[in-house]
């Protein structure tokens, strides 16, 4: 029997594992413990990272990415594939983060960039990589650079989902503006959205983003999750609403069943009762402009 | 034909663009209600610990091995076919599941992402090859006296079927090709 031959690597498989995750929640975790009760909960992956958004703005210092030993004990832990963070341009962090067999990689605002004008050329790796955008034009210009999906930015670490909805809310509304708009105009758009005109143009004719969307950053409540599902999000991260809350296990089960039921208002009621102490929340006013994670990225 | 896509988590869309290509009449079930109104069923891809969890806090595994003894098409794609496997090998804490269809099966057999990969099948009874893409893919290790393989990758059966059941460790509703969709919808579920 022949044997047959293996493409891997490809644009089809980075991209289809983001639709694998669909409809589900992927959430930040530092430790192999942290990991397994994120999969006990229904979490479609988990996010490996030094320390979660909440505590780098308490604790301040530069953010890197996790430590390869507890990586590798979280890849151990789970069934469910790992994806972890490197530095905005850093891409030895994602040399190793590959190396280290991580299901995706997130090149991230959340961590302090490691270059203030160029992001990782990502059609270098054979592991897909997720990047966060905060308007369609940032969004086209990281799927230029080889991204397999992407995450609304929101703010992260604050608990607060404005600007999670502002995000999205600026990618959908583009992308149904740009489906109504004649071929005429596409190059003009594209110069305005500082975004490649072919991924410009392909979301004129699809009326549809080319990969996978998820949101990310202020997500503390099943009910914000579901506010984000409904406005277009095709799944959610959650990173300090969950082990910055009263009781990790029971929140991160009720954000599960809140994503998969969003539709459903009866069911989000039933399971944020009784969730205990929410993370506390920031005021985004309160933030000082350099303090803003959503800021970074080019 | 109404053919449902379990909605709890995946890649629902993709599967009823798919059926809705061949013909059938597609629709999300998410809940116990919805089943009822289907006269078969698809479990997408997705990540099988997840829809698994969900199954079972739902309580809508019984309800389903009760249609599909009744004698309701299923046909299962990666995490589908995990769910539907009568047996898992190779880990600790086996997802919740149908367990229905005759195959022993080992998740995430190939390796992790970087293992993911895409090739060109034949396929029992399809005439020209067909572009099969295994994300983080389970392996069918062994099967049952009435599970019948139609298509391997390394001796390893990929496709298989069990009278009214059908399961494919790829993703069809992957590529533009309906071809196996058109196989359950018309063949399988269209004789039962």
């Amino acid at each position: 029997m022949a044997e047959i031959q293996r493409e891997t690597g490809g644009v089809r498989v980075k991209r289809g594992l983001a639709e694998m995750l669909k409809g589900g929640v992927i959430m930040d975790v530092t430790t192999a413990e942290q990991a397994r009760i994120a999969e006990d909960a229904g979490a479609v992956a988990v996010m490996a990272l030094e320390r979660v958004p909440a505590d780098i703005r308490a604790e301040g210092g530069v953010v890197r990415m996790a430590d390869p030993e507890k990586v590798a004990e979280i890849v151990e832990a789970v069934s469910i594939p790992v994806m972890a963070k490197c530095r905005i341009g850093h891409f030895v962090e994602a040399q190793v983060l590959q190396s280290l067999g991580v299901d995706y990689i997130d090149e991230s605002e959340v961590l302090t960039p490691a270059d203030e004008s160029n992001h990782v050329n990502k059609w270098d790796f054979d592991v897909p990589f997720v990047c966060g955008a905060t308007d369609l034009g940032e969004a086209l210009r990281r799927l230029g650079e080889g991204a397999a999906m992407i995450r609304s930015k929101g703010e992260a670490g604050t608990g607060n989902v404005v600007e999670a909805v502002r995000h999205m809310r600026s990618i959908t509304s583009s992308i149904k503006r740009l489906s109504v708009m004649g071929s005429e105009e596409l190059m003009s758009t594209a110069k305005e959205l500082r975004a490649p005109y072919e991924l410009v143009r392909e979301v004129a004719e699809t009326g549809r983003f080319p990969v996978v969307l998820f949101t990310a950053g202020g997500i503390a409540t099943p009910a914000d999750a579901a506010l984000m599902m409904q406005i277009g999000a095709d799944g959610v991260f959650v990173g300090s609403g969950i082990f910055k809350s009263g009781d990790p296990a029971l929140r991160a089960r009720a954000i599960v069943e809140a994503t998969t039921h969003f539709e459903d208002p009866d069911l989000v009621a039933k399971v944020s009762r009784g969730l205990g102490e929410a993370m506390v929340g920031i005021n985004i006013q309160e933030i000082p402009d350099h303090g803003r994670l959503a800021k970074r990225g080019w | 034909m109404k053919v449902g896509v379990l909605g709890l988590q995946g890649d629902v869309r993709e599967h009823v663009r798919a059926l809705e290509s061949v013909g059938a009449a597609a629709s999300v079930v998410k809940r116990l209600d919805q089943l009822s109104e289907v006269d078969a069923l698809v479990l997408p891809g997705g990540e099988s610990t997840t829809i698994g969890k969900l199954l079972d806090r739902y309580e809508l595994i019984e309800p389903l091995r009760a249609r599909v003894a009744d004698g309701m098409p299923l046909y299962g794609t990666c995490a589908g076919a995990i769910l539907m496997a009568r047996d898992i090998v190779g880990d600790q804490d086996a997802p919740h599941r149908l367990g229905v269809l005759d195959v022993v099966v080992r998740r995430n057999a190939y390796g992790r992402q970087l293992d993911s990969f895409e090739a060109d099948l034949g396929i029992d009874r399809l005439v020209g090859d067909f572009r099969a893409v295994f994300i983080r893919a389970p392996m069918i290790e062994s099967c049952g006296d009435d599970v019948e393989v139609l298509a391997v990758v390394d001796g390893r059966p990929v496709l298989v079927r069990q009278g009214g059941l059908l399961a494919s460790t790829f993703h069809p509703e992957m590529t533009a090709d309906a071809r196996v969709h058109d196989m359950f919808v018309n063949d399988i579920a269209g004789a039962a």
